[in-house]
């Protein structure tokens, strides 16, 4: 028996298919002196994966899963475990068909071949299914199985065969030693081994090793639901573990899958049944594996009478028992995302959890790129550790949240679909006043943001039908409302107001906090006091790590603001490059300061009834900032604009924001100022002006020459990314992030519809177009102009198509529609020469 | 105050079960040690017992009583009992002693306590039993005028007494009531050491799992089955792929299994493949893995790929 | 034709280690799960043998909480016509009392015109492991009994036992009725089909209670004993370990020379 290494460069946690992979890719990236310990023996120490269905269907809304999808298939494929069979996803209604139809959307935009097919077709490769029950189906011929013990012992094998891993099983993690914030060793019941890198990759106990250390892992163990039918006849007639293409049975939340002559029905309509990590039994104590729960059959009686309905001969045939099925646990997060990187408690603790078979070997080859040179190569933002509040990681909210979502997993989720779990947590200041405005709240990071306010529903009419651009279509104008079409355009005529309270704000302090803040932004942080930019941060490869705001308050002191979905990210990321000598610390003031924004023509003419400070453009410059009295509150005024208007976002500190609501709606009011909701301020008004976001057009994936932002001179001091970024700047671009409007919304029946978001960009004649990345373009933002009346797309486009004028052609719900370059760079389509920021509109 | 014993014999011997609860029942000091035979009570059992410190040895020989019928049987230990005037009995926990002390309480209606293990006190009794088939233990009082236990196989050792007992036989008189024959052995169908084709009754199984690769890795696997007269039987992964038939599957979902030798290559050994193979009177393991389940529970092991050491062990065997 | 009654108690399933709950009087099956005891599985599956090729019904009964019902679908869903739930804290019995629980509900059962000419219990539950219910039951239905059946068949009045004894199988020729306690391994007992299962959810239970004072089982409390550490002894490694593992083949007799 391998004996327990007293020292490592780095441990890996777990010998499931992220613990395996990640081995292997470290190994692969040149790591050595690699230590993986597991509780349990090989290959299957009772984990997630022991029992997983192990089946992949490429296919997902978010381009982060797809990517990280198609990355481990073709691993898979390389280590020789991967079995096509083809799979398709079956509707019974018209409104999943509708999805599906979305889903192939979703397909094209990421090269995943797909196609709608009938009935009889599905009939034609799964004889046993009855063809009735259904009205159609997607079917998705790169589906397949795999073999994820197998996988994993490959990539064990070949690590050690490397010289560069040290497997030993049946060691089981005590405690981990942490001294001043960085990880130390491990300790475990055969011994401590020391390491500076500790890699937690124990799906459902994840948590609990997180805990040791006082970091958090807000995962939550969840069980789905599987049986095993057999042995039936015409399955068992076929060699092979599978020959039949896998079914998802989409409008009841199921799965069947054949394996060898059995045939396994997995569910997720259950009610949600979750564990906490403290929980699991031991592998002694549990009757097949400590993720193999005992079965509840009554929450799974409604799911056999549908998969009867779906295959009576197959499933009704008296001879094939169920002989296998458990209550299988696999790991769920509040936000459906995997939680990948660096804790933001423990320096040198990693975490590479709630990852599922399917993006097992990509996300580790992605984690693995990351802990060596601190970029993947397939942006994780979204998965990133580092993006949870506080408030987001207590079990409170990951319970409530994983329950909500866990019937979600097959679900129909509109990309607009707000939370109905655990809201009311961050409330702004001014929210009593808000909800007597009407506002219609969704969610940021825990804030309940107005998104418009029906107190403006009048001005719909006042606006008509040809700007407001109402949607006819319910799932299109599901979550949207034509008020945010109204409050814009009312915006653009007097000001409106807006909350920002959801902001991260964090400052950066100390003597060598400009020599700090200039190595991690683009734009020149050595400015006068007084100065706020907006500037990308990069990183090493010159992809996008955020888009912000820095105003420099004091020689040593800088505040960023950043939007909130990605601020805790943010903060980490300036956090981790602080100066080793404390010279410049980073303090987060997000719970301090409200936010608030007044933007418009009205905007100084408001700002002026309330204070005597000189609002003009010429006392208080664009990109400015400085303290103005308004009445008894001291304010931090900035004059920067993500609305392309004349005005300021409003600083004070978060007892005195209603107060300050308060006064500027009483003076603004009169002038004609209506509060505004985050639908203007988050796309039609940004979608106006040609402004990117991170997360939508933004990411480490893209750069400063493919999105428009490049510049022409670049400031002399060293910055992360300068290097790649010059390297680029003499590039042709692969690909170059274009607005579009499209020209005609009316569908096949007559209806006009209106993209959401994620839709592939083809040519007119509906031919994929395929960028210098080997990517398919795909509307990055959808939204109203209606400024403009019209409906505008972002996209990156392969360089020959971007170019002005270039027609082209959206499909979305299968439907084509034409579409045309209005924009090849970040030139707004409304207001070009900014003419409106100045006030001189 | 005695106490008294059902002894069952093996092959003209007092079975071993048997001494051992004659041990216990000497170890507790309650009265002189009272045997009951079922059949004439042969020399060698008359001597085993003097040699176990019996007193008394109660036989009852009736000719009704050649065929086993529990509650004939029942109904001797209760004569016996009454003889010895027993307030405590003990049996072996083995299917007869369970079956005839479980009659002997029914009709008496008294309590029983099977599988003990130890007395904690006499009055009134507490036991120590065992549950769980032994996986856990009970503390149990069992409140009773004559108190019945049997005692769970191998929990003490079978002694001689340090001074040997009279061994006086005491023929028992004995009417077979016919009521208690409604359920007699009417056929004994010797066991023959013959048949051992099927899995569950082969004395010799050789199992493999996920080790064999594929369904080509079984050639060696059926080649030593076959040299040593036995059957193959296979993991859940290895018929859930498809490799082998599920009518091989050993563990939970498939067969239990009690060979006189397990032989397990490749398999890793779940907790669902343990439960189909643990009643195995030895278990040898061949596995790359040293820490696998399979091997640490094995009684012996070979740590190697299973496609090398079976055709070396073949070759071994000629 | 026979109707059969088959009785089963729910028990945590006894494969994994076993955990206790925390005053230490229960075995907890939270982890595990609750299952019927294999023997009792070998009996329903018997039980739908003899009724099937008798005509005649399967009724399963248990003794416990309305959790039992689980144990009494299963057995519904695998061939069973019906069940009966004798409603009780299974835990404050003793094999006295459900031996009398069990004999009141045959009684009603008769009353309302259903007499089981055969009644199947396992040969010990899983977890307590006491042995006698069947048998003290027998005394109290003034039936003849077998214990540690492995299969059973009837014909007319009489059923035919077959059960493993210390020499080899003996066969017992009974007259009906009767009371058979079976010991697995004489019958696969089978898993459920879907269509079983489906079925089993819509059968008719029928909830009785039992009039009797509980003696109880006299439980103290209970102890889980250290596992044997393992005792593996390794003959070697790779193929050079192939005379070594010949050698034990040898001593342990499987092979001869």
């Amino acid at each position: 028996m391998a004996a327990l290494p007293s020292s490592a460069r780095c441990v890996v946690i777990g010998a499931g298919i992220v613990g395996n992979s990640l081995a292997y890719h470290l190994a692969e990236l040149g790591w050595t002196d690699i230590v993986q310990i597991d509780k349990g023996p090989l290959p299957n120490p009772g984990g997630s994966t022991g029992h997983a269905s192990n089946f992949i269907f490429p296919v997902d809304h978010s381009r982060e899963f797809a990517d990280i999808t198609l990355d481990s298939v073709r691993q898979y494929k390389e280590l020789g475990v991967f079995t096509e069979s083809g799979g398709f996803e079956c509707a019974r209604t018209e409104e999943r068909m509708e999805e599906l139809r979305r889903r192939m959307s979703s397909a094209k935009a990421w090269g995943i071949p797909a196609e709608l097919v009938t009935p009889e077709q599905v009939a034609e490769k799964v004889p046993f299914l009855d063809k009735d029950v259904i009205i159609g189906a997607a079917w998705f011929p790169t589906v397949g199985v795999v073999d994820s013990l197998r996988a994993g012992t490959i990539m064990r094998e070949r690590a050690v065969e490397k010289g560069a891993l040290t497997t030993v099983p049946n060691v089981e993690v005590t405690g981990m030693r942490v001294e001043n914030g960085r990880i130390t060793a491990v300790e475990t019941d055969q011994g401590t081994i020391e390491a500076e890198t500790v890699v937690i990759a124990c799906g459902v106990w994840s948590p609990k090793i997180a805990r040791m250390a006082g970091a958090r892992i807000p995962l939550t163990p969840a069980v789905h639901q599987m049986i095993s039918v057999g042995p039936c006849e015409v399955l068992a007639e076929r060699p092979g573990e599978i020959t039949f293409p896998i079914i998802r049975d989409m409008d009841t939340f199921c799965y069947e899958r054949q394996h060898g002559s059995d045939m396994e029905v997995g569910s997720y309509a259950h009610r949600a049944i979750l564990w906490d990590p403290e929980d699991i039994p031991s592998i002694e104590q549990s009757k097949l594996s400590p993720t193999e729960m005992p079965f509840t059959e009554d929450d799974f009686d409604p799911q056999l009478e549908q998969a009867l309905e779906l295959m009576p001969e197959l499933l009704g045939d008296e001879r094939a028992e169920i002989r296998y099925a458990i209550n299988g646990l696999l790991s769920l997060t509040p936000d459906g995302y995997p939680i990948l990187g660096e804790t933001p408690e423990v320096k040198g603790l990693w975490s590479a959890a709630a990852v599922w078979i399917k993006e097992g070997p990509g996300t580790a080859r992605a984690v693995a790129e990351w802990m060596t040179h601190g970029n993947p190569e397939i942006d994780l933002g979204h998965s990133d550790i580092a993006r949870f509040y506080d408030f987001q990681r207590t079990r409170a909210h990951v319970k409530a949240r994983t329950s909500e979502a866990f019937n979600k997993t097959y679900g129909i989720v509109h990309p607009g679909e707000q939370w109905s779990s655990n809201r009311n947590v961050r409330l702004a200041p001014m929210h009593a006043s808000q909800k007597d405005l009407g506002a219609v709240f969704y969610e940021a990071a825990g804030w309940e943001r107005p998104h418009w306010y029906e107190s403006n529903a009048g001005l719909v009419e006042k606006f008509g039908p040809e700007q407001t651009m109402p949607r006819e279509h319910e799932w299109d104008k599901r979550w949207w409302s034509p008020v945010i079409n109204a409050e814009h355009l009312q915006m653009r005529e007097t000001a409106g107001l807006i909350d920002l309270s959801a902001f991260a704000i964090f400052d950066v302090v100390g003597p060598k906090a400009l020599e700090a803040v200039q190595r991690i932004i683009v734009a020149q942080a050595d400015v006068r006091i007084g100065r706020v930019v907006y500037t990308p941060v990069l990183d090493e490869t010159g992809g996008f790590r955020s888009d912000l705001t820095v105003m420099r308050l004091a020689h040593d002191h800088f505040r960023v603001v950043t939007g909130g979905a990605h601020g805790m990210a943010d903060k980490k990321w300036f956090a981790d490059r602080m100066p080793e000598d404390g010279g410049a610390v980073v303090v987060d003031h997000t719970s301090g300061w409200t936010t608030m924004g007044v933007w418009g023509p009205k905007a100084r003419e408001i700002l002026s009834a309330v204070t005597d400070a000189d609002m003009s453009h010429e006392g208080f410059p664009f990109g400015t900032c400085r303290e103005i009295e308004v009445g008894a509150l001291s304010v931090l005024a900035s004059r920067i604009s993500y609305v392309g208007e004349y005005g300021w976002e409003l600083y004070v500190p978060m007892e005195a924001g209603a107060a300050l609501w308060a006064r500027l709606l009483e003076a603004g009011t009169p002038l004609g100022m209506i509060p505004v909701g985050i639908g203007v301020y988050g796309t039609t008004g940004r979608i106006e002006k040609g402004y990117r976001a991170y997360g939508y057009e933004l990411d480490t994936e893209r750069t400063l020459v493919e999105t428009g932002m490049s510049r022409a001179k670049w400031k002399d001091a060293d910055f992360i990314g300068k290097d790649a970024v010059l390297a680029q700047a003499d590039e042709a671009p692969k690909a170059v992030l274009c607005s579009l409007t499209v020209d005609d919304h009316t569908s096949a029946s007559g209806t006009k519809r209106y993209m959401l978001g994620g839709e592939p960009i083809l040519t007119r004649s509906g031919e994929t177009l395929t960028d210098g990345h080997g990517h398919h373009p795909y509307v990055t933002t959808a939204g109203s102009a209606p400024s403009l009346g019209k409906h505008v797309l972002m996209a990156f486009l392969p360089p020959e198509q971007a170019v002005v004028g270039t027609e082209l052609a959206v499909s979305y719900m299968e439907e084509l529609y034409p579409v045309t370059v209005a924009a090849a760079d970040a030139t707004p389509l409304f207001d070009p020469s900014n003419d409106c920021i100045r006030g001189r509109a | 105050m005695s106490v008294l014993v059902l002894v069952e014999t093996e092959e003209g011997r007092v079975s071993l079960v048997s001494r051992e609860a004659l041990s216990f029942a000497r170890s507790l000091g309650a009265g002189d040690l009272h045997a009951v035979v079922v059949g004439p009570a042969s020399e060698s059992v008359v001597t085993d017992c003097r040699g176990a410190g019996v007193a008394v040895v109660h036989e009852a020989s009736d000719p009704a009583l050649e065929r086993y019928a529990a509650a004939a049987w029942a109904a001797v230990v209760e004569a016996a009992g009454r003889a010895a005037r027993a307030d405590l009995v003990v049996a072996g926990g083995t299917g007869r002693g369970n079956e005839v002390l479980a009659h002997v309480a029914a009709r008496r209606g008294l309590r029983m306590a099977a599988n003990v293990v130890s007395v904690e006190s006499l009055n009134p009794l507490v036991v120590q039993r065992q549950v769980v088939g032994g996986a856990a233990l009970e503390r149990a009082t069992v409140p009773s005028r004559v108190r019945l236990l049997t005692m769970a196989g191998h929990a003490v050792e079978p002694t001689a007494a340090d001074s040997p007992g009279e061994a006086r036989v005491s023929p028992l008189p004995v009417t077979v009531d016919p009521q208690d024959l409604r359920a007699q052995v009417v056929r004994l169908e010797k066991r023959e050491s013959a048949d051992t084709s099927g899995l569950q009754a082969a004395k010799v199984v050789v199992g493999a799992g996920r080790g064999a690769g594929g369904p080509d890795g079984f050639a060696a696997v059926d080649a030593l089955a076959e040299r040593l007269g036995g059957a193959v039987g296979v993991s859940r992964v290895v018929t859930s792929l498809g490799w082998r038939p599920h009518h091989e599957q050993v563990g939970q979902t498939g067969s239990r299994i009690a060979p006189d030798l397990y032989l397990a290559c490749g398999i890793s050994g779940s907790i669902q493949h343990w439960a189909g193979c643990a009643s195995s009177r030895t278990i040898i393991a061949v596995n790359t893995d040293a820490d696998a389940p399979m091997v640490t529970k094995a009684d012996y092991a070979v740590i190697g790929d299973m496609h090398e050491v079976l055709p070396a062990v073949l070759e071994e065997l000629g | 034709m026979t109707d059969v009654l088959v009785c089963v108690k729910r028990v945590p399933d006894p494969t994994g280690e076993v955990v206790l709950t925390d005053d230490g009087m229960r075995v907890d099956g939270r982890y595990a799960g609750y299952t019927t005891s294999a023997h009792e599985e070998a009996a329903v599956a018997l039980a739908v043998q003899v009724a099937e090729a008798s005509g005649g019904t399967v009724t399963v009964l248990s003794v416990g909480s309305q959790e039992s019902i689980e144990q009494i679908r299963a057995g519904i869903a695998v061939g069973a016509t019906d069940g009966i739930l004798v409603e009780a804290d299974a835990d404050a019995l003793g094999p006295v009392d459900v031996a009398s629980a069990i004999a009141e509900a045959v009684a009603a059962r008769q009353d309302a015109g259903t007499t089981y000419g055969l009644v199947l219990l396992g040969n010990d539950a899983a977890d307590t492991g006491d042995f006698q219910v069947g048998i003290r039951l027998a005394y109290l239905l003034e039936r003849p009994v077998v214990a540690g059946a492995q299969t059973v068949e009837t014909d007319g009045g009489t059923a035919t036992v077959r059960a493993e004894g210390p020499e080899g199988t003996e066969v017992y020729e009974l007259p009906l009725p009767a009371v058979v306690t079976v010991l697995e391994g004489g019958v696969s007992p089978k898993y459920p089909s879907v269509v079983g299962r489906m079925k089993a959810k819509k059968a008719a239970v029928e909830t009785m209670t039992w009039s009797g004072t509980a003696a109880g089982a006299g439980r103290e409390g209970l102890t889980v004993p250290e596992p044997p550490p393992s005792e593996v002894t390794v003959i070697g490694e790779g193929p050079a370990a192939a005379p070594g593992l010949v050698a034990v083949l040898k001593e342990l007799k499987v092979v001869h020379g």
